[in-house]
């Protein structure tokens, strides 16, 4: 017996039980899940910029780049970036003003400069593009707003110097994405050290600037070969902090969407380097609490590495099994919606060797009286490649499931799911009549023999017990030995 | 133990071993807990011979089971024949120390930590030693990070090229490729010290502080700063302006917010470590700028260490503070209420008053959270009505506050409030709030709400609830969203006993009675739930006549669980 207490799942249950019953009453769930004060709560802003300035900052004007011949352009290039390097407070929404407004105009002159112009790039520009990106967009990150940020319910604080930042992130991808950018040359400014300060950016509570740096991190991933192992390294380290000590990152779906894309680049064989990412990084981020945030991104990639090698099914499923969620029925939800993912491209050679624990944790998630687990996992039998493997290997699969969808049959408090629980026995029922009828026969012994099995093992542990008692007395010296 | 082994023959290890095999994890995590009942039953010999091998090879499990089996072996060294034989449990405690899991590894350890000082100074050298140096140049990073955690431990008792070694291993480690060691590394770096001989502290330990300090992450420079506490403490006090303070100027100032935060955090430990005049000189100074840090948790943490500090020193500071951010506010606002009991009376209304009505006033919900939170200190100076007019707009807004948790806090204040603005004030200002967060879209907030009701009527009698609490509860027993219904089962449960036979029997029970027809399963068995909660107020005669054959109704209900309390209730209830 499942006694339930007012927790959501017996919200959600007497949604549905009235919802069958009579449609009109109780219909919904009476409170909306966000409150209506929300409104007034005011975007918060806030930024790391701030280095300690207290005399108001004075840039000279320059001309226009077009306004000059363009033998002297490359010059005044420079200067424009080193103007750029100024850094303003933000946070300060009156200070400086004019002067904030002349570093915007003059980085959109910029943004426009690299997209249309050619023959800019000097060797000379390289350091000085990247010092003046450096200056602005490498900072400490702000701490967050509220130590229980919840990047579900909150709204994230955004980065109050944004009006330049964009631009300098706008500025910085068509710089290399320009045709005249040399990777030969930029590789000696663009290097590790840059690179691990571009990662940590990633932990921006900002998704605007996240965004960016997608973008960023993937053109340097492209044309930097040099960087490439140092770049897979760093994002392990990210993502094995992440899962073991803070359980807080920002940027895990955007860094997972660019491994989504390297990962399809891998040559095969695959290297033991990316297995082992796989293995020891990717399969361990699904134990994360907030996975519902990038857990679509990190489906794809797991998919992909099947694609790859279908070999390394079998390992892959085994950890999901491992680590598949106790007690938090949406996460369950999603492991079974990547099972299915992965279950989708799985080879039937592959298949055979993991059912058994495989179907074995199904049969549990389809007597889940969550109801929603119950209906995920029975969603399975919807689907047709499911099914012809299923069917193949009904002798396997159906002594394994079958104890689990009888007794729901009888039991479960959803309706929904007892219907759906027929349509699954009656298919197996169709597929291997035989064996079913044995099943259905030795149900009522089989139990019988389990709970034989349960009290042997009682009796076991009672023996041992005093076994133990009388150990401790003998060598508290009450019994002599 | 020994001669005991007559017996043992019983339990062939092979149905021991099914047990820790089980398929259910459950059980399985249940038998690990008893290893050592098994060990029992298996003697000394055979704990050595089968049953620790069966452990090393064929781990791969849950974590959960992982981890009791970590703590488990910390506790053997008997099972296995005493000290003699401790270093038997080393081989399974190795791999446990390499697992990915932190909670697994960190167990392995301490367990390590713990047999070590059942070694003796040659099994230490022959057997655990090795297992160091292994764990220290493992190739994941797992093992790398477990060694950091055992070098302190044997270092006292191994002979001196020994020591040597593990100081060269701890050296390596310190400058590890992976962030997470040299993590490990550094929170590990004052423990190691402690042990180490002065001159070797002067050597090798100062100049791995001063590494680990201006490491690249901010999140190993900031372990450095902890680590700074237990080093100064064993440097003579002249080696400490050239060995330490350097770097720990430069942490104060660092362009992390995080290391900065760190400085603020361990500023008394610091103060204490480093003596009282580089504290004049250096700390106090730093301290300051700290407290004007231009982030704000940095002067927040900085804030919270104010009430220690000698007050002539910081008054002026509060002040100041007042006009910077919110976090800096509220972390003070935790803290200044705290200094009114050591002020006084005078000083209090003097200095701090002004500032209570001001951060009552705050923009900030958590500021203003913070000074009603800590009301009962201010309380016991001078009284709660001198705040009284300025509490009521900030509680009034803090009752609709977007945040649930900062509802939450505010309605557990409501009783102390309550009694000390007396049952007028009450009823004109506060009621409307308190019946409001019935409703509420947050389960946690009607459940809090609920049991502020019941504290309410303890306070003001069972007449105030039936005039102003109790019509209103139960006309929500006819509202048409179920939560609501199920919430005037909840305050009937809560309100029953204390307002007493009368109320109950005339006015609640109707109401529960008739809600035993609800389309709603969760309503019905809640009913009878409430039947049995409400039971024992009731006289003999309306149990038998009224409560009775609606719990018999519930008790054929088509719905299983509203069958299984009603006939809960009719077992637990006197009902013959």
């Amino acid at each position: 017996m499942v006694v339930r207490g007012d927790s959501s799942a017996s919200a959600h249950r007497a949604m549905s039980s009235a919802a069958t019953t009579s449609p009109s009453v109780d219909k919904v769930d009476g409170f909306s899940r966000k409150s209506v004060r929300k409104a007034k709560q005011k975007r918060s802003q806030s930024s790391s910029q701030f280095r300690s300035q207290d005399k108001p900052i004075e840039l000279t004007p320059l001309p226009l780049l077009k306004d000059v011949p363009a033998q002297e352009q490359p010059e005044l290039f420079l200067k424009k970036l080193q103007q750029c390097c100024t850094v303003f407070d933000f946070m300060d929404t009156l200070s400086d003003l004019k002067m904030k407004e002349y570093k915007r105009s003059t980085l959109n002159e910029l943004v426009d400069y690299v997209t249309v112009s050619r023959g800019y790039l000097t060797e000379q520009a390289y350091p000085e593009v990247v010092k003046m990106v450096s200056h602005n967009i490498f900072r400490t990150l702000p701490p967050s707003d509220s130590n229980e940020f919840d990047p579900e319910e909150d709204e994230p604080t955004l980065e109050a110097s944004w009006p330049h930042l964009q631009l300098v992130y706008e500025f910085f991808i068509r710089f290399l994405e320009s045709q005249e950018f040399q990777p030969s040359i930029a590789k000696k400014y663009i290097d590790q050290k840059f690179v691990l300060q571009l990662l940590e950016l990633f932990d921006s509570e900002d998704p605007r600037e996240r965004d960016y740096l997608k973008t960023v991190l993937h053109r340097i991933y492209g044309k930097f070969l040099g960087l490439r192992a140092f770049i897979r390294k760093q994002i392990n380290n990210i993502f094995l902090r992440f899962v073991y000590e803070t359980e807080h990152f920002n940027g895990v779906a955007e860094l997972l969407e660019i491994l989504g894309s390297i990962i399809n680049g891998f040559a095969l064989p695959l290297k033991a380097e990316h297995k082992q990412f796989l293995v020891k990084v990717l399969i361990p981020l699904h134990t994360v609490r907030s996975l519902s945030l990038f857990h679509a991104q990190l489906a794809y990639c797991i998919v992909q590495f099947l694609e790859k090698d279908p070999t390394l099914t079998e390992p892959v499923i085994r950890g999901l099994l491992k680590f598949w969620p106790k007690t938090c029925s949406q996460k369950e939800v999603m492991y079974l919606g990547e099972l299915e993912e992965i279950l989708d491209v799985i080879e039937p050679t592959q298949f055979v060797k993991i059912q058994e624990p495989l179907f074995k944790q199904i049969s549990r998630c389809v007597s889940s009286p969550h109801f929603q687990v119950a209906e995920r996992a029975l969603y399975y039998w919807n689907n047709e490649y499911i099914m012809s493997l299923i069917e193949e290997n009904s002798s396997v699969i159906l002594p394994i499931m079958f104890s689990s969808l009888y007794r729901i049959s009888k039991e479960h408090w959803n309706p929904a799911i007892v219907a759906l629980v027929y349509n699954v026995l009656k298919a197996f029922m169709e597929m291997n009549s035989t064996l079913f009828d044995e099943l259905t026969a030795s149900y009522k012994s089989d139990r019988q023999r389990e709970k034989k099995k349960e009290k042997e093992r009682e009796e076991l542990w009672k023996k041992l017990e005093d076994l133990e008692l009388k150990r401790g007395l003998r060598s508290d010296g009450i019994i002599p030995t | 133990m020994a001669g005991a082994d007559g017996d043992d023959s019983l339990y062939p290890i092979a149905v021991l071993i099914d047990e820790l095999r089980n398929e259910d994890v459950q059980l399985r995590l249940n038998s690990i807990k008893k290893l050592s009942t098994i060990a029992l039953a298996l003697g000394v010999e055979r704990t050595r011979t089968e049953l620790l091998p069966f452990l090393t090879d064929t781990i791969y499990d849950e974590d959960e089971v992982l981890l009791a089996l970590a703590e488990q072996l910390g506790n053997f060294t008997m099972l296995v024949g005493g000290p003699e034989y401790v270093h038997c449990l080393l081989p399974p405690l190795e791999s446990l120390a390499t697992v990915e899991e932190t909670v697994v590894r960190d167990k392995a350890v301490e367990s390590l930590r713990k047999i070590s000082q059942e070694h003796s100074p040659v099994d230490l050298e022959v057997h655990f030693e090795p297992l160091v140096k292994r764990l220290a140049s493992g190739d994941w990073f797992t093992s790398r990070t477990s060694a950091c955690g055992l070098f302190s431990v044997c270092y006292p008792r191994v002979s001196s090229t020994v020591k040597a070694e593990i100081r060269q291993h701890f050296r390596t480690l310190c400058s590890d490729d992976t962030p997470m060691v040299r993590r490990a590394a550094a929170s590990k770096l004052g423990e190691f010290a402690k042990v180490l001989e002065l001159d070797y502290v002067k050597s090798d330990i100062i100049s791995l502080f001063t590494a680990l300090a201006s490491d690249e992450q901010d999140s190993v420079r900031l372990l450095a700063v902890e680590a700074c506490v237990s080093i100064a403490t064993l440097l003579p006090q002249e080696d400490l302006e050239t060995l330490v303070m350097p770097t720990l100027r430069q942490a104060a100032e660092d362009k992390s917010w995080r290391v900065r935060y760190m400085v603020a955090d361990k500023f008394s430990e610091l103060q204490k470590a480093v003596g009282p005049e580089i504290t004049k000189n250096d700390l106090v100074p730093a301290f300051q700028n700290l407290l004007k840090d231009c982030e704000a948790e940095v002067r927040a943490a900085a804030a919270n260490k104010v009430k220690g500090k000698r007050l002539n020193i910081m008054l002026p500071f509060i002040r100041l503070i007042q006009y910077t951010n919110q976090h800096v506010k509220s972390a003070l606002a935790s803290v200044i209420m705290g200094l009114s009991t050591i002020l006084g009376k005078d000083n209090t209304i003097e200095h701090l008053l002004p500032l209570f009505l001001a951060q009552l006033k705050d923009e900030c919900p958590e500021v203003r959270l913070n000074i009603i939170s800590n009301l009962d200190c201010v309380n016991e100076v001078i009284g709660i009505r001198q705040l009284s007019q300025s509490l009521l707009p900030a509680i009034v807004e803090l009752a609709e506050d977007a945040k649930w948790r900062v509802r939450l806090a505010i309605i557990e204040y409501m009783p102390l409030l309550a009694g000390q603005l007396g049952v007028e004030f009450f009823d004109e200002k506060l009621n409307t709030l308190c019946m409001a967060w019935l409703i509420d879209h947050v389960y946690a907030i009607r459940e809090a709400a609920t049991c502020n009701l019941m504290k309410l009527v303890e306070k003001f009698g069972a007449e105030w609830a039936q005039n102003t609490i109790v019509p209103k509860v139960l006309g929500m027993a006819n509202d048409p969203n179920y939560l609501h219904r199920m919430t005037t089962l909840f305050c009937i449960n809560a309100l029953s006993e204390a307002c007493g036979q009368e109320i109950t029997t005339k006015q609640m029970l109707p109401v529960v009675l008739k809600m035993s027809n609800d389309q709603v399963a969760n309503v019905r068995f809640n009913v009878a739930k409430s039947l049995q909660k409400i039971g024992p107020v009731l006289d003999n005669n309306a149990l038998q006549t009224e409560v009775k054959p609606v719990l018999e109704k519930l008790a054929s209900d088509q719905d299983m669980d509203v069958k299984y309390f009603a006939q809960e209730a009719i077992s637990v209830l006197p009902l013959a």
